[in-house]
């Protein structure tokens, strides 16, 4: 194996350049990637082979002499996602490096077709091996993007807005899952303590669906708010809604709910002895406000 | 044995809990809130746990309790200040404790027991109830 390390890098730029040939060849997506990176990554990556630790044979890619190719592939797969690139072009870029590899084995080694064998062969896993190994980077870092994504999104999705002095509402905006439905009691529940809120206002016109499951949550957080001591109203539920919710046998018996947020709101306001009264002098709105429907 | 102080304001009974409670200490306070109602004929029980940062379902109950020997014995029980950290562990335990009126602080609590004790049915604050 010294051998072929040994031939790796004697034509280190041969290797190169047929490589970044074979690339250009395929079908690669160079508006995602630009030739640039593509070298300093291949060249990277061929000088980290090329010069292993001592004790550290092709045979083994799993070794621990190959950690900084390893570390190197993994640097590859984040960038590579970044960039957009698939699966298969990011494998295929490391695939790729077989071909030359094979027919500058065949040059070194046209008399010895034993050898010449056996080195196929140990480049071929080799190789092969590296590429599993950058896919299943590929995809931990994809993983990690869209986990990030996640978190990001519940953050946003989760705006608590005080509508009077006294008054919180929360506007729910998409499915409630678990993780979601945790996320909007804990900062109901905050904002009640910090804003010294009596009222919590849950509009939930953004929520597709209302199951079992949504009921339940929403109830959760509707006692928790209760217990302290803040009182709910259930608002924004759409006539479908309203209709599944009495289908599934979901009762809300213990909840004020109000069709609209602007009725919640109103609501929100009698009860803690306030009243919105028409000045004087002012014509009453005939057409309706924009933005209210 | 140590014990939690129940002060006398008017005809109400406030208690802060400003410590851990555990169970005995917990056990303590409904003997002693039942002896003193009983004494005063307090009209209103004021409990604030805005300190307490641990529950458990025993505490839960014991809450519960106390509510309802107040009720009998013709106090009204607010419990005010609960953390949103209790009040979730509350929820996940299954205790709503539907018998127990809650408010946010002290402030509206006693306001709220002051108008139930002055015959109104609390109007205004008696929205907690259902």
């Amino acid at each position: 194996m010294i051998k072929l390390l040994k031939m790796m890098r004697d034509n280190q730029d041969r290797i190169l350049t047929d490589w970044l040939d074979g690339l250009k060849a395929s079908a690669r997506r160079r508006d995602l990637i630009g030739d640039v990176e593509v070298k300093e990554h291949a060249r990277k990556i061929l000088t980290l082979i090329s010069n292993p630790p001592p004790n550290t044979v092709l045979e083994d890619f799993s070794s621990e002499g190959w950690q900084t190719v390893r570390d190197q592939l993994m640097e590859i797969s984040i960038s590579r996602v970044a960039h957009g690139s698939s699966p298969s072009e990011t494998a295929q870029f490391l695939l790729s490096l077989k071909p030359v590899m094979f027919q500058l084995i065949r040059e070194q080694l046209t008399t010895a077709p034993d050898e010449l064998f056996r080195e196929i062969d140990v480049t071929n896993n080799f190789v092969d091996a590296m590429a599993l190994h950058i896919a299943e980077s590929y995809i931990q870092s994809r993983d990690k993007v869209i986990a990030r994504q996640q978190e990001e999104m519940l953050e946003l999705s989760t705006p608590v807005v005080m509508l009077w002095d006294g008054i919180v509402a929360i506007p729910v905006i998409g499915t409630l899952d678990s993780s979601r439905a945790q996320m909007v009691m804990e900062s109901l529940l905050h904002a009640i303590v910090q804003t010294n809120s009596r009222f919590a206002i849950i509009d939930i016109t953004g929520v597709p669906t209302v199951d079992t499951l949504v009921a339940q949550h929403l109830l959760k957080t509707i006692t928790a708010a209760r217990l302290m001591g803040a009182e709910c109203i259930l608002s924004g539920i759409r006539p479908q809604i309203a209709q599944t919710i009495v289908h599934l046998g979901i009762t809300l018996s213990e909840v004020v709910t109000r069709s609209k947020l602007s009725d919640a709101f109103r609501l929100a306001l009698e009860r803690s002895g306030r009243t919105v009264v028409q000045k004087a002098g002012h014509a009453p709105v005939v057409a309706p406000v924009a933005g209210v429907s | 044995m140590e014990r939690i102080p129940i002060l006398r304001i008017g005809s109400l009974l406030l208690v802060t809990i400003q410590v851990d409670l555990y169970d005995d200490l917990a056990l303590q306070l409904q003997d002693d809130l039942s002896t003193r109602i009983a004494d005063l004929g307090a009209t209103g029980v004021l409990i604030d746990i805005s300190a307490l940062e641990i529950v458990d379902s025993f505490i839960g109950r014991t809450l519960a309790n106390i509510a309802a020997i107040a009720r009998v014995l013709d106090a009204e029980t607010v419990v005010v200040g609960m953390q949103p950290a209790v009040a979730i562990t509350l929820v996940e335990l299954g205790m709503s404790l539907p018998g127990i009126r809650t408010a946010l602080n002290v402030d509206l609590g006693m306001e709220y027991l002051r108008q139930a004790a002055t015959g109104g049915d609390g109007v205004g604050t008696d929205h907690y109830a259902e």
